[in-house]
């Protein structure tokens, strides 16, 4: 396709639409655009590529001039004025398809599209596409990421898309699954604060000079704004009205350093003149408050159960003796000693828990063996110690979900499983071998004569045949079971493929490198083209049938590129190369009849037409 | 994971399967008398052979008859007297399979119809394969402990084609159980399920010359078990003939029509479609069939749906199967069902 060349009478208004003009002739092309005046001798000629145009204006139908201004990003922009509306509308439509192009220049090849009806108003007009799909910046950078990550892919879209076979949405129609996937694995994380307590700022000490150097990166005061919302706030109110950001920051280092050498005879008097240094110096007030709320807001049912420490007698170091003496190291003696603590604790828990017997407190027995009853009661009804324990860590990972690490929540579709291609290039040779239309279960030659009576008592009198006589001896002759092995042998270790070798190893790694590559790559662009070639029958409309015929002048191409790779290789592989090649040729042969076929049916139908007409 | 100790089947006890073709009408009409005995001669000690390679190894046989099939030994099973017996030379288990066989044949026999001269029968190999499965599904279920199943298929007469689906669904299910399915075909041709069968679950298939020599063949390659397969070279197909074949007449196609409700494929066009009647419901939006159904290229399936409703996957209405356009990408059946207008966006 020629890409479009616009030419067209325009006056260039240099400073605006006040501005008389200079009359010349417009020429745009698909990367840039020429003016030159009528007046051989003004000075003002354009040259300028549409790389630097961001956008384009236009003035409304109607209005007194008929104008296009193409802006710059920086501000400026040229305007020209066309004699009508109509020759403005073909250029603004030209650079409204120009950049489209270049939005899609990295990806695909030049597309002038059918201009549209876009309503002409005094709108800046933003580079727009004319499909219901809009290209965004994020899918179009996640589409150069997938082809740069796959070569077959990129080579596959470089052939086809680039080469002006498909288009771009159709390209990707199919590969939505790829995009998607693309996208999820683009979202990145948003990266938190350093471990390292930045905001704790540690100064340079030059103790030749007595210079105490601070230095803060953004990182650094974003640290601080965050834990010391005082600071924050200072800075918001002083910075820019009271006091540039450089001395805000000499004030607050200055404060960090007072604090910092404990010298609060100092920091007092120096808070005392410095009102702003004060408020580095004070408490943060607004941390407290803070605190004050958030302690509001906390759970006071939280049921402290049990924590270490009710597990007294293994505690060393606590507490006073019950005696009153202070407990001394007294690591030695092997009877722990109980402190008064732990008595008084015991106690405690026990009256918490209350009284759980109803048993009158006469005989010692009773009350005793009461009271084992209701403890075994109270340990059976309790849960076990798993499911409590499956309930907690179920409660532990609703609390701690961190929505960045979470997968993507993929779609409920079992996505296509797409079998490698190079598995079947064995089995296609197999193919090749068979001529079409050949069925699995052919023509059966050992037909049976027999009855069904005879067949099955032949078979009885061979098993009572077996049965009598025995096995032979012995059961295989050794010459024959010699040409077994030997035949075997031979199949196994022979080095023509089809005969059966490692299974790893396929027929195409026996090929030079570049053959096996370009056999590849045919093979996939013939999937990727039959695929459309298929999918576009019936052709209903204009657009199909192109589509079509492009497809089908891509597929002849391949068709002749085909002979010349088995030409290419050496004679001993020629043959494997030919059985390779052999089903792909079928396969486009099956295509190329439909077309035949089909654009024949179309041309006998017209013909009638017509003579029906006649 | 069982120590060394508590494990008692190291990696080369086997439980061997081994499928035998009774098929009457075959053995009869093979050129040369006594063909059956003669096969006999060369498989009943070849499964003497495998129970001796290894003290733990088990043996199933199973017969694929006309009519019906059957287990006809388990070695596996306790009480055997007839190990006791052995009659000129032949040991006791190949009497009790022998035995077994007559018992077999002659119920088969009751159970195929009045005399009639058939043209071309085939042993039910589905019914065997899915014995057989059955019986390796009920040793893998005893535990962790157990020998490396494998399946050998010795098959005479050619296959069935109306049994396509079957075997197809059996050779999925024992591709699933990581079951290989070992093919020795004795027949006069190429059997295509069973290249299809052993190229699927990763078996060896062999189609050996002589009938004589079927012992030499059969000790050679297949009774390796599945532990020494990895470092020993055996014969691999030479090529696979990957062809699906139709519902109607179970022929292999290569152009071909496929209902888009169920996946059934017809060599020509049906207004209904036999496996699941013609039906006016909906499927929901989005559905996507991923599976590789005989591998077949559908790269050369003709697009003709049926009258079913779908939705189409762009925009969604429900349209009748006459507006539809199937798609079927090449080397599976996945089908993305679009109306005709959105499918000018594909």
């Amino acid at each position: 396709m020629e890409p479009p060349v616009v030419t067209m009478r325009a006056k260039y208004k240099a400073s605006g639409p006040k501005d008389p003009g200079v009359a010349g002739v417009l020429t745009m092309r698909d990367d840039s655009f020429i003016f030159r005046p009528n007046d051989p001798s003004s000075s003002v000629k354009l040259d300028v590529s549409f790389r630097c145009i961001k956008g384009h204006k236009f003035s409304k139908e109607g209005s007194k001039q008929a104008l296009l201004n193409l802006t710059q990003d920086k501000g400026g922009g040229y305007m020209f004025e066309f004699a009508n509306f109509k020759d403005r509308d073909v250029c603004r439509d030209l650079v409204v398809c120009i950049f489209d192009n270049w939005t899609g220049r990295v990806l695909g090849r030049l597309q002038c599209l059918p201009p549209s009806d876009q309503s002409a108003q005094v709108v800046p007009a933003q580079p727009t596409t004319q499909h219901d799909n809009q290209l965004s910046m994020a899918e179009m950078e996640q589409r150069m990421n997938l082809l740069r990550e796959d070569s077959e892919l990129q080579k596959l879209h470089r052939q086809l898309v680039i080469g002006g076979v498909l288009t771009e949405t159709e390209f990707w129609a199919t590969r939505k699954n790829l995009l998607d996937d693309a996208a999820h694995k683009a979202s990145k994380q948003r990266a938190g604060f350093k471990s390292a307590m930045l905001a704790d700022v540690r100064p340079l000490t030059d103790g030749r000079t007595n210079k105490v150097t601070f230095s803060l990166t953004p990182e650094i005061i974003h640290q601080i704004f965050a834990e010391k919302p005082a600071v924050h706030q200072a800075f918001l109110k002083f910075v820019p009205s009271k006091m540039s950001e450089r001395d805000f920051w000499t004030k607050y280092c200055r404060a960090e350093y007072l604090h910092r050498t404990k010298n609060s005879v100092a920091a007092a008097a120096e808070a005392a003149e410095d009102e702003e240094l004060a408020v580095f110096l004070k408490h943060d007030d607004i941390l407290a408050s803070e605190a004050r709320r958030k302690i509001r807001r906390v759970d006071p049912t939280v049921d402290m159960a049990a924590d270490l420490g009710d597990d007294y007698s293994h505690l060393p170091g606590h507490g006073i003796l019950r005696d009153g003496s202070k407990e001394s190291v007294d690591s030695e003696s092997e009877l722990p000693k109980r402190t008064l603590l732990q008595d008084l604790n015991r106690h405690a828990a026990v009256v918490l828990e209350g009284r759980t017997l109803d048993v009158e407190l006469g005989d010692t027995r009773t009350v005793a063996e009461a009271l084992a009853r209701s403890k075994q009661a109270e340990v059976a009804t309790e849960t076990s110690d798993e499911t409590e324990n499956q309930k907690r860590l179920e409660r532990v990972s609703q609390m701690t979900e961190i929505e960045d690490l979470q997968a993507p929540r993929s779609l409920p579709y079992a996505p296509l499983c797409i079998k490698d291609p190079r598995e079947y290039f064995d089995s296609q040779r197999a193919n090749a071998f068979k001529a079409t239309g050949d069925t699995g279960s052919g023509v059966n030659k050992d037909c049976c004569h027999l009855s069904t009576k005879q067949a099955y008592e032949s078979l009885r009198a061979q098993i009572l045949e077996v049965k009598s006589v025995g096995f032979k001896d012995p059961i295989v002759i050794p010459d024959l079971a010699l040409k077994v092995l030997n035949d075997v042998n031979q199949q196994l270790s022979s080095t023509d493929p089809q005969l059966g070798k490692n299974p790893q190893a396929t027929v195409l790694d026996m090929l030079p490198h570049r053959t096996k590559e370009e056999l590849l790559q045919h093979w996939t662009s013939i999937q990727e083209l039959l695929r459309h070639f298929w999918s576009s029958y019936p052709l209903t409309t204009t657009f199909l049938h192109a589509k079509v015929n492009r497809v089908k002048d891509a597929m002849a191409q391949i068709y002749r590129k085909l002979p010349e790779v088995k030409e290419s290789v050496q004679s001993e592989f020629r043959h494997q190369v030919s059985l390779l090649v052999k089903p792909m040729l079928q396969v486009l042969d099956e295509a190329f009849k439909h077309y035949d076929a089909e654009m024949q049916k179309r041309s006998t139908k017209t013909s009638e037409g017509r003579n029906g007409i006649l | 994971m069982a120590s060394a100790t508590s494990n008692p089947y190291t990696d080369d006890v086997s439980l061997l399967i081994v499928l035998m073709d009774t098929n009457p009408y075959f053995w009869g009409a093979m050129n040369g008398a006594a063909a059956f005995s003669q096969f006999l001669n060369q498989v009943l000690p070849f499964l003497n052979s495998i129970l001796l390679l290894n003290q733990l190894n088990q043996l199933v046989v199973i017969a694929t008859g006309v009519n019906s099939c059957d287990y006809l030994y388990d070695s596996s099973r306790v009480g055997h007297e007839s190990e006791k017996r052995s009659t000129k030379g032949i040991p006791g288990h190949s009497l009790e399979i022998l035995q077994k066989l007559e018992d077999f044949i002659a119920k088969d026999q009751q159970l195929s119809n009045s005399d009639e001269a058939p043209g071309k029968i085939c042993s039910l190999l589905s019914g065997s394969l899915s014995l057989a499965l059955c019986y390796i599904q009920r040793i893998l279920r005893t535990g962790p402990v157990h020998p490396q199943p494998r399946i050998l298929c010795l098959q005479a007469s050619p296959d069935g084609s109306e049994q396509y689906v079957a075997i197809m669904n059996a050779i999925f299910s024992a591709q699933r159980s990581m079951v290989p399915i070992d093919s020795c075909v004795v027949g006069s041709e190429d059997s295509a399920f069973l290249q299809q069968a052993s190229y699927i679950t990763g078996g060896v298939y062999q189609k050996p010359q002589h009938l004589d020599g079927l012992f030499q063949c059969l000790s050679m390659v297949f009774a390796t078990d599945l532990h020494s397969r990895r470092f020993l070279k055996l014969p691999t197909p030479t090529g696979v003939d990957f062809r699906a074949s139709c519902f109607c007449h179970k022929e292999p196609i290569g152009m071909g029509y496929v209902c888009s409700v169920c996946l059934s494929i017809f060599c020509k066009y049906h207004t209904k479609c036999s496996t699941c009647g013609p039906t006016k419901q909906v499927p929901p939006r989005g559905y996507s069939f991923s599976f590789t159904y005989g591998m077949a290229k559908w790269s050369r399936l003709c697009l003709r749906p049926f009258k079913f409703f779908l939705r189409c996957l762009v925009c969604g209405f429900p349209r009748r199967g006459m507006d539809l356009r199937i798609f079927v990408p090449p080397h599976t059946i996945s089908l993305r069902v679009t109306s005709n207008l959105c499918s000018a966006k594909i």
